[in-house]
């Protein structure tokens, strides 16, 4: 069996930042290679190395067995390099068939876009591999797991036989990840070779050939998924043992610090997205969230915190209702919100980390002094919570954007956490987080929780839910299936729930 | 613990900052050097010397050597100032010119910075000299403490009410800032007109305002014909003011938040239209400024056609100072010593005053498409623009 590919030696040095340090990764012919490593390991840095984005200090790369030199993408893509980044690269006001075709227009007589040659390319790709599109749609009506299909066909379209796939699960659904997982297995079987990057150990277990682990920019080895467990993973990545079970006492929840009562909300579209929803979030303990993306939770958790209007409906926070007030009000009665969407709504990425840790305090004192911003204490604050959380990064004067991933949304949890909160909303608070920051995270949060602040916990992880909560509430179609207690909660209750439909044995709804 | 070569804290600081800056001056020092350079390639095409155009172009903004080592024999010998007056007065006209490009670029920089493209500044210009010029013509037995700062007062004022209109209408109706203050410059101009030939119109044919108060005149240093007066320090004095605000102040924070990334500033409890309102008065404001500081400080009277495009040659500069009230500073000094220059160039060298227009169109074109210039160069992208492509995932 041959090597389609080999990076040998592969270093790559950002200011204060040993990002790859001599790196080594083989990728076997018709195989799938997970790369594993923790948040700041390197791992999308060696991906665009390898897809010509950054430029290598040191290193070559050999595709099958004959090295190349690749200056940029164009040449990537010439070797049958495709990449899928973290972050889709769509534009969202065109069709499918065109962002396809964006950078490669056939043309008819020479000037005429041929559009449908592509769709129909779009079609028989779509046949082949199984990737269910509408050639004709638009970006920004399709759903996440919809629009990484569009990059998959993007890739396929220029001819790749090595695909790479960053983070391609951390914003999939559960039901997603199985059709994702369904079409790598149609890849492999027509050729295509694979790296696949991701922090979910049990999907590493399920679909890879072989095993790579980096940390702190180095190899730390590879392993036969056979003989490996989400255990031996785990700690290799972090490099101590990890405890992958949250540890909790039961909850000791006392009134009520957020009550909702039969709450409408309109998203940006004008939709009624959230219809009807009623719950109660008491202090000390952590009401669960569960549902499949889409299902009306960012609206909820959006008229929570002040950034879309409520159409009716009370919200009652500590006891005070809350209509037509300001996110600012709604934060300094002690609301924390860690957002679902990280770039969006969390970080302002060209500002340093340490603006970025004061985003929401920024104008009271320590760290300013009536209009005058105060240095000294914002930069001792950035300082001490970067210790704090662990984020990987040289200075605290580093922007948030030159960040890896997981690092940034620590900074967000970092920032949201060192304030006196009394409710915490915590929407996916542990997306695209390596396994050691996900057991630091949950464990904060049980702290909280345990400090008598109310939490509450949306998140598409069901394991996620099952792990933390006490109550879980489940969304289907904007309003609230069931409130069933954790304890007796099973995977498979939940997975009907979240279908929409109500098994017999829901009976012990609160 | 972590992959990092953690430097002492201040180092990390003082290092970043100083390579930061060096990445930041690169583009713009060459693109400048760049646009020189087409710009001779277009003199010499036109079958001109570029030699001799450039000489032109220095020795009328800056003077030459040989005028000033003369100036001061005589002025030392005789202690007669004429010829000392004539070495020094292109580069004190230089400063002069670039007054009102400071004040004007730091208006629209103000804007880039909220996420506002102020094409207004032209029409605030226009306000702020009209009011300014009432305020100092129309007042009258005040001594200079007082009268000066009214003055002064009144075209930031004026500036700022023509500001804060198309920031209102942004804020309150999210009708688009670039239309509104396009549509406030065809009002201003009008308006202009009419005041110029009615209400503000000095006796006699020309349609222009009285002359102002002596008391209500930016000082000059020196005698005429040199017209270099405070006002340039005036202008220097509030891009430091604008510096800190913008950096150093909570209301400023709010303002880049805002401009970075309007969701997070929301997100952070921010007030985001009452930022474009704050915004729009106080760019409003600085562009009256520079109607005041070439009332007050130069002409001492308004007329028709007043503005040399001042307020449309700030968007340019703002950009080419990549909004930062120092990098606008330097900007507003090269376009001054460039128009300034332009003029000798044109009397003795006949080239045309419009090749300093293809330089510094040059020089913007270079601005906004730094790829032409790191190509032209070999220079390496900077950092910040690499990571991009690297944003974590999210959406
Ligand atoms: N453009 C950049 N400038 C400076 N430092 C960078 C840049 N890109 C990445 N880094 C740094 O390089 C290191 C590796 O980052 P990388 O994005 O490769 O991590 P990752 O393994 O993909 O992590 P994650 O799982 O969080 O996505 C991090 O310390 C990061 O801060
Ligand atoms: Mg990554």
């Amino acid at each position: 069996m041959t090597n389609v590919l080999e990076l040998r030696g592969i270093t790559k040095r950002f200011p204060g930042v040993l990002a790859n340090d001599k790196i080594d990764i083989t990728l076997r012919e018709g195989k799938i290679l997970a790369l594993l490593g923790e948040n700041g390991a390197g791992k999308s840095t060696l991906m665009n190395i390898l897809y010509g984005l950054y430029k290598p200090d040191e290193g070559n790369i050999f595709i099958r067995g004959k090295e190349v030199d690749i200056h940029g993408p164009n040449d990537a893509i010439a070797q049958g390099i495709g990449m899928v980044h973290q972050h889709f690269m769509l534009v969202p006001v065109m069709t499918v068939t065109e962002n396809v075709m964006l950078g490669i227009e056939p043309t008819k007589n020479g000037i005429f876009l041929d559009k449908e040659k592509v769709a129909k390319s779009i079609r028989e790709i779509s046949d082949q591999y199984g990737l269910e599109v509408d050639p004709h749609a638009y970006i920004k009506d399709l759903p996440v797991g919809i629009q990484q299909r569009v990059e998959i066909i993007k890739v396929l379209y220029r001819h790749a036989d090595i695909l790479i796939l960053d983070e391609p699960t951390a914003v999939l659904t559960p039901q997603e990840v199985e059709g994702l997982f369904k079409i790598i297995a149609t890849l492999i079987k027509a050729g295509k070779s694979i790296i696949f990057i991701t922090h979910k150990l049990k999907e590493v277990l399920a679909v890879a050939d072989d095993i790579t682990v980096l940390r702190l920019g180095q190899v730390v080895g590879s392993i036969d998924p056979k003989k490996a467990t989400s255990e031996i993973l785990a700690t290799m990545m972090v490099g101590r043992d990890v405890n992958l079970v949250v540890q909790k006492q039961p909850a000791k929840p006392g009134a009520p610090v957020l009550v909702v009562e039969n709450l409408y909300v309109r998203d940006e579209r004008q939709h009624m997205t959230v219809q009807g929803v009623s719950f109660d979030v008491r202090k000390g303990e952590v009401l669960g969230v569960a549902g499949v993306q889409g299902n009306g939770q960012t609206e909820l958790v959006y008229a929570l915190t002040g950034l879309l209007p409520l159409e009716t409906g009370t919200i009652r926070l500590l006891n005070e209702p809350i209509r037509h007030t300001t996110p600012r009000n709604i934060l300094e009665r002690g609301v924390a919100h860690i957002p679902e969407d990280r770039q969006r709504h969390g970080l302002i990425l060209s500002f340093p980390i340490h603006d970025n840790m004061v985003l929401c305090t920024y104008y009271k004192p320590p760290f300013a002094k009536g209009i005058s911003m105060q240095e000294k204490p914002i930069f001792s604050n950035a300082e001490e919570l970067v210790s704090q959380y662990d984020v990987r990064t040289p200075s605290i004067y580093v922007n948030a954007g030159n960040l890896s991933g997981g690092n940034q949304q620590k900074v967000i949890v970092a920032r949201e956490f060192s304030r006196p909160i009394e409710v915490l909303i915590a929407s996916q608070p542990t997306r695209g987080l390596d396994v050691g920051s996900i057991e630091y995270i949950h464990s904060q949060i049980i702290k909280k929780r345990d400090e008598g602040t109310g939490v509450l916990l949306v998140s598409s992880e069901l394991d996620e839910i099952l792990a933390l909560s006490d109550r879980i509430a489940v969304m289907y179609k904007g309003q609230i299936m069931a409130i069933v207690d954790a304890k007796k909660a099973t995977k498979e209750q939940l997975g009907l729930l979240m279908a929409g439909v109500h098994p017999s044995d829901t009976s012990n709804k609160n | 613990m972590s992959n990092t070569t953690a430097p002492a804290p201040d180092a990390g600081k003082k290092e970043k900052k100083r390579s930061a800056l060096a990445q930041e001056l690169l583009v713009p020092v060459l693109a400048v050097v760049t646009g020189l350079i087409v710009g001779a390639i277009v003199i010499a095409v036109s079958g001109e010397n570029p030699f001799v155009a450039y000489g032109a172009l220095f020795a009328g903004s800056f003077g030459t050597p040989a005028d000033f080592i003369e100036g001061f024999q005589i002025y030392f010998s005789t202690g007669e100032t004429r010829e000392l007056v004539k070495a020094i007065y292109p580069f004190t006209e230089s400063l002069v010119t670039a007054t009102p490009y400071i004040f004007a670029g730091l208006s629209v920089a103000l804007g880039f910075r909220c996420g506002l493209f102020n094409i207004g500044a032209e029409g605030q210009f226009f306000i702020g000299a009209l009011t300014s010029a009432f305020v100092g013509y129309s007042l009258k037995g005040l001594p200079m403490i007082v009268h000066l700062p009214l003055a002064i007062l009144g075209g930031a004022l004026g500036g700022a009410l023509w500001g804060t209109i198309p920031g209102y209408l942004k804020a309150r109706f999210g009708a688009h800032e670039v239309v509104n203050t396009i549509m406030m410059n065809w009002i201003a101009f009008k308006l202009s007109d009419w005041l110029l030939n009615g209400p503000m119109k000095a006796s006699g044919f020309r349609p222009v305002t009285p002359n102002i108060e002596p008391s209500a005149e930016l000082p000059r240093f020196f005698a005429d014909p040199l017209r270099f007066n405070l006002g340039f320090f005036i202008a220097l004095l509030v891009a430091y003011l604008v510096y800190w605000f913008l950096f150093k102040t909570t209301l400023g924070f709010e303002i880049r938040s805002v401009g970075a990334n309007p969701d997070a500033a929301k997100y952070a409890g921010m007030n985001i239209v009452r930022n474009f309102v704050l915004v729009m008065f106080l760019a409003g404001g600085l562009a009256g400024l520079a109607g005041a500081s070439q009332v007050l400080g130069v002409d001492h009277w308004v007329g028709q056609g007043f503005s040399a495009g001042y307020g449309f040659d700030a968007i340019a500069l703002a950009l080419l100072g990549k909004s930062h009230p120092l990098g606008v500073v330097l900007s507003a000094l090269l376009f001054g010593f460039l128009r300034s220059g332009a003029t000798d160039m044109q009397s003795m060298a006949r080239i045309p005053i419009d090749i300093i227009s293809i330089i510094q169109g040059m020089v913007i074109i270079f601005i906004a498409a730094p790829d032409i210039i790191r190509w032209l160069y070999r220079v390496r992208a900077v950092k910040k623009e690499e990571t991009v492509l690297t944003r974590g995932w999210g959406k």
